[in-house]
């Protein structure tokens, strides 16, 4: 009986441990599991700092951790789901002077390059589209054999236009917007 | 010679201290301009000119509450000059009630602001320098619940005060008192 469980789980560690590597060895991640992943940012607002996210976006992947030169992403931000932190600033950030969602109600990053920082450690670099005003940006990230994408970076809400008129000023709410991504990424 | 030290410093003048007349005008002033700001700035369009009074009323109300700290042991330091020998049972009643109230709100109103603006989801930072930590996390149902108590919590504030003012005025001009002199700063003859 006790061999016969020791051998039970000697197989296991053995059945988890294949699984483990081909997993590690399964070359290429090409989609995100939404439920899992999410995009937020934190802002400024008179020295407050407020969360906000969007809550619909799509992620085209083909990485591969071990063929960089080939790896692509490009994400796409429905600029109407933004969680903004209040209601209040949900409708603003809707409006011509924000987002202006009627006539650019998506945001795009497709990247150009990645390159390698480390153990598990990358950066990506691509073109940001917000508004329509492309700027270059550059993000680093992690990537775990699980899948696990994380990485922050900051935009310049400037950049883009993103407040403009009597919002332009940055003394009420800052230029700088930290961007937090967190994908759980999937292989085919 | 042992001197005994009284915890309070009895007073056997008829005035206030100037610390005490100090700090009674200073919270009057701020009562009064943070309720109206309060009332002026819930139904502005959301705008800089918005955000920025918002914060100022933040940190005008968490200085109210550092003031009424240094009050509240002011007061438990030194006693305050008796009310008028003349006063009679009832009228003395309501004075001791009318005043512990208005401690209670001061107290009570900047909490209520706090906790408020924590259960919107946003944190007090004072100058925005200094952050307040939140005691709530978000909670939107919870926000609006504390909104309205720290609406009617002021409007039962000023309710006092303006009894607090009509009773003064009553002392001066009726009882013809020394309640409301007693409270203003020294004239220099």
């Amino acid at each position: 009986m006790k061999e016969n469980m020791m051998k039970k789980q000697i197989m296991a560690i053995l059945i988890s441990g294949l699984a483990m590597t081909s997993f590690a060895n399964a070359a290429e991640y090409n989609s995100i599991q939404a439920d899992k992943s999410s995009l937020a940012f934190v802002y400024k607002q008179m020295g407050v700092p407020i969360d906000g996210n969007f809550k619909k976006f799509a992620v085209q992947l083909n990485f591969d951790p071990t063929k960089l030169a080939a790896a692509k992403a490009v994400l796409d931000i429905d600029l109407t789901s933004i969680d903004a932190g209040s209601d209040d600033a949900n409708d603003e950030v809707a409006g011509k002077e924000w987002f202006n969602t009627k006539a650019f109600p998506h945001a795009k990053f497709e990247s150009s390059s990645f390159k390698s920082l480390g153990v598990n450690r990358y950066e990506v670099t691509g073109k940001m589209t917000i508004k329509g005003r492309t700027q270059t940006v550059s993000a680093p990230f992690t990537f775990n054999p699980q899948g696990l994408v994380d990485g922050v970076f900051v935009l310049k809400r400037a950049d883009y236009a993103i407040g403009e008129g009597s919002w332009s000023d940055f003394g009420t709410v800052a230029n700088e917007i930290q961007i937090k991504f967190h994908f759980l990424a999937k292989a085919k | 010679m042992q001197t005994m030290k009284p915890l309070q410093k009895l007073n056997f003048s008829n005035r206030y201290t100037s610390v005490a007349i100090g700090l009674h005008w200073l919270m009057a002033l701020l009562i009064i301009s943070l309720f109206a700001v309060g009332l002026y700035m819930h139904e502005l369009p959301l705008s800089p000119w918005k955000l920025q009074i918002y914060s100022w009323h933040k940190w005008a109300g968490v200085t109210a509450f550092l003031l009424v700290m240094i009050r509240l042991v002011w007061r438990f330091t030194h006693s305050p000059p008796p009310l008028p020998i003349n006063m009679s049972k009832s009228a003395e009643v309501a004075a001791h009630i009318g005043h512990g109230l208005l401690y209670l709100l001061m107290i009570a109103i900047p909490l209520t602001g706090w906790l408020m603006s924590s259960a919107k989801g946003f944190q007090t930072v004072y100058f925005g320098i200094i952050p307040i930590p939140d005691l709530l996390t978000k909670n939107k149902e919870l926000g609006n619940v504390l909104r309205e108590v720290h609406e009617t919590l002021n409007f039962v504030m000023i309710a006092i005060v303006v009894g607090h003012a009509g009773a003064a005025f009553k002392h001066h001009f009726f009882d013809k008192d020394d309640v409301l002199t007693r409270m203003l700063p020294k004239r220099k003859h």
